[in-house]
């Protein structure tokens, strides 16, 4: 346990400290957070559904949850539901065999229900392009509010579209 | 030519490691399965193709075989009308869903074979559509059938229920669906219906000019790319019967270790998360984010993407990087020590890691366990040991194994692996620092048709690739690619880790393995 909780103290100082982007990263995490709360006043909830990626976006939107980003701080929480999710982040082109269950996951979404598309290939179906397997870009198959490109995007980039979405939605509301 | 003990008709391909290919009749087909099933050899891949042209070729169906030597590629030419082949099931358990692909992909179908359920073909596309047919048309696309019930194995008895599982999971993880048949909270059996993410890859790649294939094959599998490229290179680097320089080789070499280092420090961080150790995954996501940044810095990509590319890699790196790549594996090395002390020292950490999801050696080699969880079960390969290809022929890598094949096992072979790969990337980096010159040479692809293949020993475990090329009469064209990840063997091996533990247990297990859905679906 001592080994642990030293662990622990090491690393948050460290971290505290770390050098270049991260402070840039840390900034740039105040302003979304802050930009959130005032949009939103709550927590935003996802759902990630991966429609037939290469599995690159999910390394990526994972890295969300590491430390430097640390998405749940800024008030975002990935969630194992559809029915508790406020926005839906979706990516690949969409397989011709998940066009169903896609489809299905946003009917069972409610209100906002705000979609992201992540990456080239949820942006425009990118190198597998349409097929007799691939219906191509993610707007093919169910509404897009934005579209974050990429082969991955950087997490960050993947944050600033998730934000992106939250505030067109308000601003379609108001 | 005599490989394995058969006297074959074949020829040697231009590889770096050692490939044959030769073409054979039913029977040798049939005898070659037997014999190195009996010697201890291993099923690889398989795969059909339609090599017609007017009047002329045929549909073939082919085998790639592990034998001591190196890799056996086996051709059988089908009869036109009937397009079946003797069933390879019978010695090399990891061929049915093999053979259920090819099935749907070209109509090619294994005699006798009992189970032939469709596997990729989930009724999204017409019916007795086969696409990766010569004469495979779109037109007729837009009347797609009802998607499918798949007839799963019912289990009936006392108290027996069922829980479905998939495709969209309860995470930030790859579609496919699980059928778990439980009594209480046991699992008495798991089957998988996979192949939600076929998005038609291997036809992709006729439709792409040559020289952009390799970027295609960086997206087979995201987590892989580099061992993707590589094999994929590799493989057109054999058509062009081309060698690449030296520095390349190392420089790739590098790469691949690098990949190998980041998805380890990603699943120990993860593993710790399945076992309730929130402490890990913050540890080690935080490993993993400056591990990427620094690739980011290097080589230009995060994960690495479009950094080797044929004939060589993208760019080179200069001492100073070499430098900062190197106090990098120092500083990782020691926290990784830490984090594997506390690891092995928390008691309710080992206790939901050790026995659970286990595969005793018997019954792996018996399946065909490959790869990071074949070592985890004493199946002692790894490619960079057993056919040591350049730059590893000067590296001396040592191998991890495990005989326990339960997820201690497999955290124990991830952690050896991290610091020797760690060790092979100070030793790269030093040989760097010696040798200078180019980083890429000009690829010459042949007028004529050749044959190429790729084999790789990425992170999760052999990769293979395979190339077609028609360069006759004006042509340019790739007629065949096959890609084949090491998640078909492991696959099928996973549903019996599962029997006998809790359903709570599954995701822990499952990522234990941690296989592509991508990388397997095409």
């Amino acid at each position: 346990m001592w080994r642990i909780l030293g662990q622990i103290t090491g690393n948050g100082i460290r971290s505290e400290a770390a050098p270049e982007f991260s402070d840039e990263l840390r900034l740039e995490g105040e302003r979304i957070q802050h930009a959130l709360l005032a949009i939103l006043g709550q927590a935003l909830t996802i759902r990630q559904v991966d429609a037939g990626s290469c599995n690159g976006c999910e390394l990526e939107i994972n890295a969300l949850n590491n430390p430097y980003y640390n998405i749940e701080g800024l008030g975002i929480k990935f969630v194992a539901s559809p029915r508790h999710a406020d926005l839906l982040l979706v990516t690949g082109p969409v397989a011709r065999n998940m066009e169903l269950a896609l489809r299905r996951t946003y009917d069972a979404t409610p209100g906002p229900k705000l979609v992201v598309a992540v990456g080239d290939c949820g942006c425009d179906g990118g190198l597998f392009g349409e097929s007799y397997a691939s219906c191509g870009r993610v707007a093919n198959v169910i509404p897009v509010d934005v579209a974050v490109a990429g082969c991955p995007p950087e997490p960050i980039e993947i944050l600033r579209g998730i934000l992106t979405a939250v505030r067109r939605c308000r601003a379609g509301s108001a | 030519m005599l490989i394995s003990g058969f006297s074959l008709d074949g020829e040697r391909l231009p590889s770096p490691l050692p490939i044959w290919r030769a073409t054979v009749r039913a029977e040798t087909w049939q005898v070659i399965a037997r014999g190195v099933a009996r010697e201890n050899g291993r099923l690889l891949s398989l795969w059909a193709s339609d090599r017609r042209r007017g009047a002329a070729g045929q549909l073939v169906v082919s085998a790639a075989y592990v034998v001591r030597e190196g890799l056996l590629w086996i051709d059988l030419p089908l009869a036109e009308r009937a397009a079946t082949y003797p069933d390879l099931l019978p010695c090399f358990p990891a061929a049915g869903r093999l053979q259920r692909a090819a099935a749907d992909l070209l109509g090619v179908v294994a005699e006798d074979a009992a189970d032939r359920r469709p596997w990729l073909d989930h009724g999204a596309w017409p019916k007795g559509y086969l696409p990766l047919r010569r004469d495979a048309s779109e037109k007729s696309l837009g009347a797609a059938r009802e998607v499918t019930d798949y007839p799963f194995v019912r289990v009936e008895g006392d108290g027996v229920h069922e829980i479905p599982v998939g495709p969209v999971h309860a995470g930030i993880i790859e579609p496919g669906h699980f059928r778990f048949s439980v009594v209480g909270e046991k699992v008495l059996r798991l089957e998988q219906r996979l192949g939600y993410k076929h998005k038609g890859i291997e036809r992709r790649f006729g439709e792409l000019p040559p020289d952009e294939g390799y970027r295609l094959a960086g997206r087979v599998s995201g987590d892989s790319t580099v061992a993707y490229a590589w094999a994929w290179c590799m493989a057109l680097e054999s058509v062009a019967g081309c060698e690449i320089a030296r520095r390349a080789c190392w420089l790739r070499a590098l790469l691949l270790e690098r990949e190998r280092v980041a998805n380890h420090l990603g699943d120990l961080g993860a593993l710790g998360n399945d076992a309730a150790f929130a402490f890990g995954l913050a540890q080690f996501s935080r490993l993993r984010e400056d591990w990427l940044r620094l690739s980011k810095e290097a080589f230009g990509h995060r994960l690495l993407m479009d950094c080797i590319v044929p004939g060589g890699v993208a760019s080179d790196v200069d001492r100073a990087v070499a430098d900062r790549l190197a106090r990098q594996c120092d500083t990782i090395e020691r926290a990784v020590q830490v984090l594997r002390q506390v690891y092995d020292e928390h008691s309710g950490l080992q206790d939901r890691f050790m026995t659970t999801g286990r595969v005793l050696p018997e019954l792996a080699a018996r399946l065909g366990l490959s790869g990071l969880a074949g070592r985890a079960s004493g199946q002692a390969a790894d490619l960079r040991c057993d056919q040591p290809w350049a730059p590893y022929d000067q590296l001396a890598v040592n191998i991890a194994t495990q005989t326990g094949g339960d997820v201690a096992a497999r955290v124990a072979v991830r952690f050896d692996e991290i610091f020797e790969s760690l060790r092979l990337i100070r030793a790269i980096l030093s040989r760097l620092g010696e040798s200078g010159g180019a980083v890429c040479t000009d690829l010459r692809l042949p007028a004529r048709a050749a044959f190429g293949a790729g084999w790789v020993e990425g992170w999760r475990g052999e990769v293979f690739v395979v190339l077609e090329w028609d360069g006759e009469s004006g042509a340019h064209v790739i007629r065949r690619c096959h890609c084949h990840d090491p998640s078909w063997q492991n696959w099928p091996v996973l549903e019996h880790a599962v029997i006998g533990n809790i359903v709570p247990d599954f995701p822990l297990i499952n990522k234990s393995f941690n296989l592509s859905y991508a990388g397997h679906d095409l």
